[in-house]
C-alpha cells in the first residue's frame, strides 16, 4: 500500500469512527438516565472517539512522512516543500495548504475531544454527540470523495499523486511515471519561525471555540439553561488566551516578516479572526456575571453561538474565494464553498432550533440593574466589545454582499473602504477608549469599592489618571484629539486596575488575572498609540533636489512619494539623523553565524550549495577554507546597510530581499531594536546579485600625468605612475618590471583611487591586472606606455553602480506594546486557571454528593 | 404602583437596546457612506469630471508582449525611485496609464490581473494601492511543470 493510499484510508476510516462517535452519543442522551444500556452507549461511543482520534493523528503523521520524505510524486509535498528546507519549515510545508491547515484543526480538535472525554463525565453524552458532528463535518473537508454518478467531490484530499491531481496533462502522457526532481518549495514569507508556530495556536484557538459552544449545547438541548455555564467558563476563558496568542503572534511575524510596515493592516483575514476573539472577550464578561443576572445569561447564549458560527464564517470568507479582489491574501476555492457554508448553516439551524425551544425556561430579571451593581458596567463593556467586533465585520463582510445581491440578479459593485487602516482606526479607537474606561470602572465595582451611591469614589484614581495623562500629552507632543482620548482612557485603565491589585487584593495573585489583564490591554493601546500613531518616516528625500519638473512632484501632497530613498553602493546618504551607507549585498551561510559579502562564495546554480573562494573568517575564527563547499541560503539576498548616528554609533541592518524564480521577489524588514523605538527598514528595490553584471563595451584613454578626463560622469585624474614589487595575484621575478598607476577619482563626497598595474617579464609578455571599483563600478586596465610621448593609456568599462531603494521608519515606544501583550496572556492565564480551579472543586464535590 | 414600577423598568432597557441599534444602524450607513466602489477607467474619468474625490477600484489585466514583458511598464529607481508606470487593460478594455507613486511592486512581474485603488486624472489613472493575483503563488491551478521535465531531458 503507498502512503497516499494509508493517507486516504485513513481519512475515510476518521470520517466513519466520528459518525459513529456522534450515533452512539445521541443513542446515550436520548436514553433516560437512569436506563442500563446509557453506560453501554456511552463505552461504546468514547471508544469509537478513540479510535477516531488515533486515525486522525495517523493522517497527520501521513502526510508529514510525505513532505519529510521527499516524497515529490505527491502533488501536496511536490506543491508545498523543496529539498533545501531544513525539517521545522517542512511542519510550515504541512499548513501552508489548505487541507493541511483542515488537518491541524481536526487534530486540535480530537485531543480537546479526547480531554474533554475524560474530564467531564456528566456532561459527556449530549455535549460530546455536538462535537464529533462538529468532527465529522471538518473530516469531510479532506475527505475528497467523488459520488459514483452524481459527479460531486467531498472535500479535497492532500494525498493525491501528481497523475491524480493533474489528469491528462500533456506531460504525463509522455511520461506517467514521471517524479518532479524537487517540490515548489515554501513560500517565503512563510519561512519564519513565527510561522512555525502560529498556525498551530490559531488553530487551537479555532478549536477550543467548539468547547463552549458544545456545552452551550448541551445544556440547551437537556434543558440545563444555567449549569452549563460552569464547565464551560474556563474553557471560554482559554479559547480567549489561546485565541489571542494567536492573532497577536500572527500580528508579530507581520511585522518581522512582511514589509507591510505594520503588526495589523486590516486586512479581510486578520478581521475575520479578529471579530470572533472580541466575542469570546465579551462572552466570558457576560457569562461571569449570568448567574445573577437574566439578561447577561440570555446575551452569553447568543454570543457563545456567535463565536463559534463567526469561526466558521470567517473560514468561509478566508477559503471560499469570495474575498477575491478585496484581499492580497488570495485564497482559491477548492471546490469547498458549497460545503462549508452547508456547514455553517446546519450549525446556525441546530443552535436557532436548541435556543428557541428553551428561551422561555430562561429566568428573568425581577429588578432593573442598578448603575451600582458590577453586572451594569460588565455588561456595559461587552456590548460595546460587540458592538466594536460589528463595525469590523460589516465593511469586511461587503464581498459577501455582492455575492448576495448578485445571486439574486441584482447589481452591487460596492468595494471595501480604500483605506482601511485610518478606516477601522478612526472606529475602533473609540470603541477601545470606551473599552478601557469601563475595564477599569468596572473592576472597582467587582470588588464593590464603589458604595452605593457614591460615585465620588472613583474619584481618586479620575484625578491621578488626568494628571498623569496630561503631562503625557505635554511631553509626549500628543496634538490629536482621539489620540488624546484613547491616552487618557488608557491610562486611567492603568491606574484604576492597579489600584485595584495593590489596595484590594494586596497582591492576592489568584484573583487579580483579571486587573493583569487589563493593564496589558491598556499598555497594548499606549504602545500602538505611538508606534502607529507617531511612526516617523525616516528615509525622507533630504537631497532637495526636484527629481523632475511633472506636476507630482510640484504637488503639496505627494509624501508617499518621497518616502523611498535610493542608496548608491558605499555612498553616505543623510536621512533625519542618520547617515546611511549601503555596503552591498551579503549572503548567509547556514552555519556561520553573520552574514558574509556574496563575493566570498559561488552559489552553486539552481542549488543551496556554494564553494568558498577565500576563507570564511568572522573575527578571529576560521568556519571554512577556501574551496570547501557550504550550505547557504541561496535565495535570499542580505544588503547591508550602515546607520551612523550623530554620536557615532553605528548600527547596522541587513533587510532581505528573496528572489525566487517561482513565487518572484519577496522582501522582508530587518528591524534596529531599541528600547524606546525600533527603527524598521526594508528594500523596496534591490538587485540580484545572482546576476551577472554588465558592463558597458571598452573605452579607451590616452592621458599624460597629471592629465584630468572624465570616465562615466566622473572626473579623474593621472596622478602618479611608479614601480611596484609587488601585484597580488602574480609571482613576479626579479627580472620583472611592473608598474601601478594611481588615479585619483573625485566622487560627489569623497575621492578614490584606481591603482590598475602593469608588467612586462623576461620574454617580453605582458600583463594587465585590471581593477575593479565596485562602488564607482568602474574597471579601469592598464594597457600601454608610450615613452615617445610620455603617454599612458587605459582601458575603462563601467556599469550601472549597484544601488538599492529603501524605506525606513522609525516605531517609538513599540516596546509597550509587546510589553502589554505579555502582560495580557500573564493575566489571562491566571483568570483560567483560577477558574479550571473552580470547577474542578465543585466537580468533584457534585460526584461525592451523588455518592451520597 | 408595581405595574409602573415594571413599566420603567422595561423602559430602561428598551431606551439601552434602542440606543444600541441606533449605533448598529450608524455603522452600516456609515459603512455604506465610506465604501468604495469596482468600477471602471470610464466611470472614474467621469468620477473625476464631477469633481469627486473619493476613490475607486478599477480591476484590469495586464498585457504582455511576447516575451512576457509586461506592456507599458516604466520604472527607473535612477530617475525616481518613487514613481512606477504601467498599462492597464480594464473589464471594458480601455486602456489607461497607470501611475504608482511608489517603487515598483516586488511581485509585479509574475501578476496577470490586478487590482488597482485611487483615481483619474487627466490623462492616467493615479492609483495609491496596488492588490495583486500572482498565479503561482497561493493557488493550485493548473501547475507549470515545463522546467522540472526540461532537467530531466
Amino acid at each position: 500500500m503507498t502512503l497516499g493510499n494509508l493517507g486516504h484510508l485513513l481519512v475515510i476510516f476518521s470520517f466513519v469512527t466520528s459518525l459513529v462517535a456522534t450515533y452512539a452519543y445521541l443513542r446515550a442522551t436520548l436514553l433516560s438516565t437512569d436506563n442500563l444500556q446509557v453506560e453501554t452507549w456511552k463505552r461504546f461511543a468514547r471508544g469509537a472517539f478513540y479510535i477516531h482520534a488515533a486515525a486522525v493523528i495517523g493522517v497527520c503523521a501521513t502526510l508529514y512522512v510525505i513532505i519529510y520524505g521527499h516524497h515529490f510524486e505527491y502533488h501536496y509535498a511536490w506543491s508545498h516543500s523543496s529539498r533545501a528546507l531544513p525539517w521545522y519549515y517542512m511542519l510550515s510545508c504541512f499548513w501552508e495548504g489548505q487541507e493541511g491547515s483542515f488537518m491541524l484543526w481536526m487534530f486540535w480538535q480530537a485531543v480537546l475531544g479526547v480531554i474533554l472525554i475524560r474530564t467531564n463525565k456528566l456532561w459527556e453524552a449530549p455535549m460530546m454527540t455536538v462535537y464529533a458532528l462538529v468532527q465529522a463535518f471538518l473530516t469531510s473537508m479532506i475527505l475528497g470523495v467523488i459520488i459514483p454518478g452524481l459527479d460531486f467531490k467531498i472535500g479535497s484530499t492532500p494525498f493525491l499523486t501528481i497523475a491524480e491531481a493533474n489528469p491528462g496533462a500533456p506531460f504525463l502522457q509522455l511520461n506517467p511515471d514521471f517524479v518532479p526532481k524537487d517540490g515548489n518549495g515554501l513560500n517565503p514569507l512563510l519561512q519564519n519561525y513565527w510561522m512555525v508556530i502560529h498556525p498551530p495556536t490559531l488553530f487551537l484557538g479555532f478549536a477550543l471555540t467548539l468547547v463552549p459552544f458544545a456545552y452551550l449545547m448541551a445544556g440547551l438541548w437537556r434543558k440545563q439553561v444555567v449549569e452549563w455555564l460552569r464547565p464551560a467558563l474556563p474553557w471560554t476563558l482559554l479559547t480567549g488566551v489561546i485565541l489571542g496568542v494567536g492573532i497577536l503572534m500572527g500580528g508579530y511575524w507581520a511585522y518581522e516578516t512582511l514589509s507591510f510596515n505594520s503588526y495589523w493592516s486590516w486586512d479581510p483575514v486578520e478581521n475575520a479572526v479578529y471579530v470572533p476573539w472580541l466575542i469570546v472577550i465579551a462572552a466570558l464578561h457576560t457569562m461571569i456575571i449570568a448567574k445573577k443576572n437574566a439578561t447577561a445569561l440570555k446575551t452569553s447564549v447568543i454570543l457563545i453561538i456567535a463565536q463559534f458560527i463567526l469561526i466558521l464564517y470567517s473560514t468561509f470568507l478566508t477559503r471560499s474565494g469570495i474575498l477575491g479582489n478585496a484581499s492580497v491574501h488570495s485564497f482559491t476555492d477548492l471546490g469547498l464553498s458549497g460545503q462549508l457554508l452547508l456547514y455553517l448553516f446546519a450549525f446556525i439551524i441546530v443552535a436557532t432550533i436548541l435556543t428557541v425551544r428553551v428561551w422561555k425556561l430562561m429566568p428573568s430579571d425581577k429588578d432593573e440593574v442598578s448603575t451600582y451593581s458590577r453586572e451594569f458596567w460588565l455588561f456595559m463593556g461587552a456590548t460595546v466589545l460587540c458592538l466594536a467586533s460589528f463595525q469590523v465585520i460589516i465593511p469586511t463582510s461587503i464581498p459577501v454582499w455582492n455575492s448576495i445581491v448578485q445571486a439574486f440578479g441584482g447589481v452591487s459593485k460596492l468595494a471595501p473602504p480604500t483605506d482601511a487602516i485610518s478606516y477601522y482606526t478612526k472606529f475602533q479607537l473609540w470603541f477601545f477608549a470606551v473599552i478601557t474606561i469601563l475595564s477599569g470602572i468596572g473592576q472597582y465595582f467587582w470588588w464593590k469599592r464603589v458604595q452605593k451611591g457614591k460615585m465620588q469614589d472613583l474619584l481618586t484614581p479620575v484625578w491621578i489618571s488626568l494628571f498623569i495623562s496630561a503631562l503625557l500629552i505635554t511631553f509626549g507632543g500628543i496634538n490629536k484629539l482621539p489620540y488624546i482620548a484613547l491616552l487618557t482612557a488608557a491610562v486611567f485603565a492603568l491606574v484604576s486596575n492597579t489600584t485595584i491589585i495593590i489596595g484590594v487584593l494586596r497582591g492576592s495573585y489568584r484573583v487579580s488575572g483579571g486587573s493583569i489583564t487589563h493593564i496589558g490591554v491598556a499598555l497594548m493601546l499606549i504602545g500602538i498609540l505611538w508606534s502607529s500613531g507617531y511612526q516617523k518616516v525616516v528615509s525622507l528625500n533630504a537631497s532637495g533636489l526636484l527629481i523632475s519638473k511633472d506636476d507630482y512632484f510640484t504637488k503639496e501632497d505627494n509624501k508617499e512619494n518621497k518616502e523611498n530613498v535610493l542608496l548608491w553602493l558605499g555612498q553616505p546618504t543623510r536621512m533625519g539623523d542618520y547617515l546611511l551607507t549601503y555596503r552591498g549585498p551579503r549572503i548567509e551561510i547556514r552555519d556561520v553565524p553573520e552574514f558574509v559579502p556574496n563575493t566570498w562564495v559561488d552559489v552553486i546554480e539552481g542549488d543551496f550549495h556554494a564553494v568558498c573562494l577565500r576563507d570564511i573568517t568572522i573575527g578571529e575564527k576560521t568556519y571554512h577554507k577556501k574551496g570547501d563547499t557550504v550550505a547557504v541560503y541561496a535565495e535570499n539576498a542580505h544588503y547591508e546597510v550602515e546607520y551612523r548616528e550623530p554620536n557615532g554609533r553605528i548600527a547596522t541592518l541587513y533587510p532581505r530581499v528573496q528572489f525566487n524564480e517561482k513565487m518572484g521577489l519577496v522582501t522582508s524588514p530587518d528591524i534596529k531594536r531599541e528600547l524606546n523605538k525600533d527603527l524598521y527598514s526594508y528594500v523596496t528595490v534591490g538587485s540580484d546579485p545572482k546576476k551577472a553584471e554588465e558592463w558597458s563595451p571598452t573605452e579607451n584613454f590616452r592621458v599624460a600625468m597629471q592629465d584630468t578626463f572624465f570616465v562615466n560622469d566622473f572626473v579623474a585624474v593621472l596622478e602618479s605612475v611608479g614601480r611596484t614589487d609587488k601585484v597580488e595575484g602574480i609571482a613576479l621575478t626579479p627580472n620583472d618590471v611592473a608598474v601601478k598607476a594611481q588615479i585619483k577619482i573625485l566622487d560627489k563626497e569623497r575621492e578614490y583611487y584606481i591603482t590598475p598595474t602593469f608588467a612586462i617579464n623576461q620574454e617580453r609578455m605582458v600583463m594587465r591586472k585590471p581593477e575593479v571599483n565596485e562602488d564607482l563600478g568602474l574597471r579601469v586596465q592598464f594597457m600601454e606606455i608610450d615613452p615617445k610621448t610620455g603617454t599612458f593609456s587605459f582601458a575603462v568599462n563601467s556599469k550601472q553602480r549597484d544601488y538599492i531603494v529603501m524605506k525606513a521608519v522609525e516605531k517609538p515606544l513599540i516596546n509597550v506594546l509587546w510589553i502589554g501583550t505579555i502582560v495580557l496572556v500573564i493575566g489571562f492565564m491566571m483568570s483560567t486557571i483560577r477558574r479550571f480551579r473552580e470547577f474542578r472543586l465543585v466537580r468533584d464535590k457534585g460526584v461525592e454528593l451523588e455518592k451520597v | 404602583m408595581v405595574e409602573s414600577k415594571i413599566s420603567t423598568t422595561m423602559k430602561k432597557i428598551h431606551i439601552f437596546g434602542l440606543i444600541v441599534i441606533a449605533i448598529a444602524i450608524g455603522i452600516i450607513v456609515s459603512t455604506y457612506g465610506s465604501a468604495s466602489t469596482y468600477s471602471n477607467f470610464t466611470e472614474a474619468e467621469e468620477l473625476a469630471k464631477e469633481g469627486e474625490t473619493s476613490e475607486v477600484h478599477v480591476v484590469g489585466k495586464l498585457t504582455k508582449d511576447a516575451n512576457g514583458q509586461i506592456v507599458g511598464m516604466k520604472y527607473d529607481p535612477v530617475m525616481d525611485a518613487n514613481r512606477f508606470e504601467f498599462m492597464l487593460v480594464d473589464t471594458n478594455k480601455i486602456v489607461k496609464k497607470v501611475v504608482y507613486l511608489s517603487p515598483k511592486p516586488q511581485d509585479f512581474d509574475k501578476s496577470e490581473q490586478v487590482v488597482v485603488i485611487g483615481r483619474m486624472q487627466k490623462d492616467y489613472f493615479e492609483c495609491n494601492k496596488i492588490l495583486m493575483k500572482c498565479p503561482s503563488k497561493y493557488t493550485n491551478e493548473a501547475p507549470d511543470f515545463k522546467e522540472a521535465t526540461a532537467e530531466k531531458i
